[in-house]
């Protein structure tokens, strides 16, 4: 055939994108004026921001893939905080026994979260979701429904008043270098949000039912078309995603230092946002969306508190009026 | 002869909208039938339909003793039925090879089965790692077919393989799906393209207002003018 040796394009490589939390840290700088405080502040958001990622990166998938608005998502933030709560609670006699002890009870309040969270994601999702393919604004109604329900049932079970969730012992007070201090917890939290950008980014690339998904965010027909169950992989994602934010919730109410029911549907707007700036269905636009999103709560806490109550408002308006579809947009379905 | 695709009073609705009126329609095996017709006869309509991705309404469709009818497009496809769309539907986040791997369900692409569908295009072995996305569009529908090709398939459903693409692109493309007619391959395709139906085509069935209104050899049709002009409506010097 004709054109068969003709030369691709060479692929653009959009780095901007990538560059913008620098350049946001860059423009803060010079008004922050402290070396100490702007580090500080720079290496809390980028804690922040790894939390954020992880909450909202199951649900771009999700959301890119299965074209589900799931305003529920916020509740199983909240049912991993409580799922670290139990385990904190039969673990108790164990905490604060050695770092490696309080080590093997955070990983395993972040399993327990993932398993309790995708399971309710299966039945969510079977119950909820299933029924509403396609219908947007069912879906929406309908996710808010859903993640009333939840949110009830968890006042019902663990009471109304917000329950303790601490660092563990090990986690617990800062690291300091000169004049710049670190929470020891933010730092795990950010190694931990930049693991699981690593893992979801090697699954979705090296594996193949990473390259299913990739296949389904951009088209849900042919890959059914191609001799695969969309539906099973749309179950798949969706558990995937609320074990995320299970795991996410658990960070951020050990973040929080409690777990609240309603602390859920707080987040929302955030993950929203970030998923929304990072565009739908990339997960590394997910996470330089969170990253901006927790820089810019930061600095603009720091320099002018007033603004910062709609500083991620602001943030989402410039990045769509430069990328309407978002930083990293995968290809139109 | 043994009947691989066989149609019978398929009606298919969308929405509101009846767009199949009781198609019949027999795919011999092991040859190429071509489904022309007007735009809007409803050719795409009964790909689809075939490929489960439109719910037939009404009648029966069979792949030898197999009903496809009723059933998910992954089982039809599992069937061993292959799609390729007329947007060819590559996947243009994903690489050629990943496009490839995914069309390969059994796992390991078989490499002389490879090597044979490099050599009608060179291309897919030149940009093996890139970007889908960046292929030129007659690149992509060599992917496009490609995918259909990288397992053997009881049937394939190509629509409009040359549509859009420049004539020189056309030659090379009716030569592949010369040779892999030769290969024993049972095609359903439907083309807009007079030529290259007559040189691809064994059988043909031409549609009408969602329906079958003719179906014959290809190369009788080819021959007679008057009922290319009556059943096509148009004048086939000006499309060959």
């Amino acid at each position: 055939m004709t054109d068969i040796g003709a030369a691709l394009p060479k692929p653009r490589v959009d780095v901007w994108p990538a560059l913008t939390p620098l350049l946001v840290a860059a423009v803060a700088a010079p008004f922050i004026g402290s070396t100490s405080t702007f580090v500080t502040l720079t290496l809390a958001s980028l804690a922040m921001g790894a939390m954020l990622f992880v909450m909202a990166s199951g649900l771009t998938l999700a959301f890119g893939m299965m074209d589900v608005l799931n305003f529920g998502h916020g509740a199983f933030i909240a049912v991993g905080a409580y799922s670290a709560t139990v385990v904190y609670r039969f673990a108790a006699p164990l905490a604060g026994g050695s770092l490696a002890l309080d080590l093997l009870v955070f990983v395993a309040a972040l399993v327990f979260a993932a398993l309790v969270c995708g399971a309710l994601g299966f039945v969510y999702e079977k119950l909820l979701v299933a029924p509403v393919y396609g219908r947007h604004l069912e879906q929406i109604l309908i996710t808010i429904g859903g993640a009333i329900v939840i949110e009830q049932l968890l006042l019902a079970l663990f009471g109304t008043e917000p329950i303790d969730l601490s660092p563990p012992l090990a986690f617990r007070g800062s690291l300091s270098f000169g004049e710049i201090a670190i929470e020891k917890y933010r730092l795990v939290a950010l190694a931990l949000g930049l693991a699981l950008f690593v893992a979801q980014l090697v699954v979705l690339s090296r594996t193949r039912i990473g390259l299913l998904i990739r296949a389904g965010v951009e088209n849900r027909e042919m890959v059914e078309a191609l001799g695969y169950r969309i539906d099973r992989l749309f179950v798949g994602v969706f558990m995937a995603a609320s074990a995320l934010a299970g795991i996410g919730g658990v960070l951020w109410g050990i973040y929080q230092n409690q777990a609240r029911a309603g602390m859920g549907g707080e987040l929302l707007v955030l993950v929203f946002i970030v998923i929304i700036i990072g565009g739908l269905g990339s997960v590394t636009g997910c996470l330089i969306g969170a990253t901006l999103v927790a820089l810019i709560s930061n600095y603009a806490g720091f320099l002018a508190p007033k603004l910062a109550l709609v500083s991620n408002i602001l943030l989402m308006v410039v990045v769509l009026l430069w990328r309407p579809r978002g930083l990293y947009p995968l290809g139109a379905r | 002869m043994t009947q691989t695709l066989t149609l019978d009073g398929v009606h298919t609705h969308i929405g509101r909208y009846h767009i199949l009126h009781g198609v019949d329609l027999d795919a011999p095996l092991g040859r190429t039938t071509m489904l022309l017709g007007r735009n809007g006869a409803g050719k795409t309509t009964t790909l689809r339909t075939i490929m489960g991705l439109w719910r037939a309404s009404r009648g029966t469709i069979r792949l030898g003793e197999r009903r496809l009818d009723g059933e998910r497009p992954s089982e039809i496809a599992r069937a061993g039925v292959a799609y390729v769309p007329e947007t060819m539907a590559i996947f243009s986040d994903l690489s050629v090879r990943e496009n490839l791997v995914l069309a390969a369900r059994a796992g390991l692409m078989d490499e002389a089965r490879l090597a044979w569908i490099f050599g009608f295009f060179p291309a897919l072995k030149k940009f093996w790692a890139s970007r889908a996305g960046g292929l030129s569009g007659g690149q992509k529908q060599m992917l496009s077919i490609a995918r259909a090709l990288v397992e053997p398939r009881a049937l394939l459903l190509i629509d409009e393989p040359t549509k859009g693409l420049a004539p020189a692109i056309v030659d090379g493309l009716i030569a592949c799906l010369k040779d892999i007619k030769q290969r024993g391959a049972t095609i359903l395709m439907v083309e807009q393209n007079f030529r290259v139906a007559r040189e691809v085509g064994d059988f043909v069935c031409v549609m009408d207002n969602g329906r079958i209104v003719y179906a014959g050899d290809m190369a009788a049709l080819a021959e007679d003018r008057a009922l290319q002009g009556r059943l096509l409506g148009l004048s086939l010097d000006s499309h060959q």
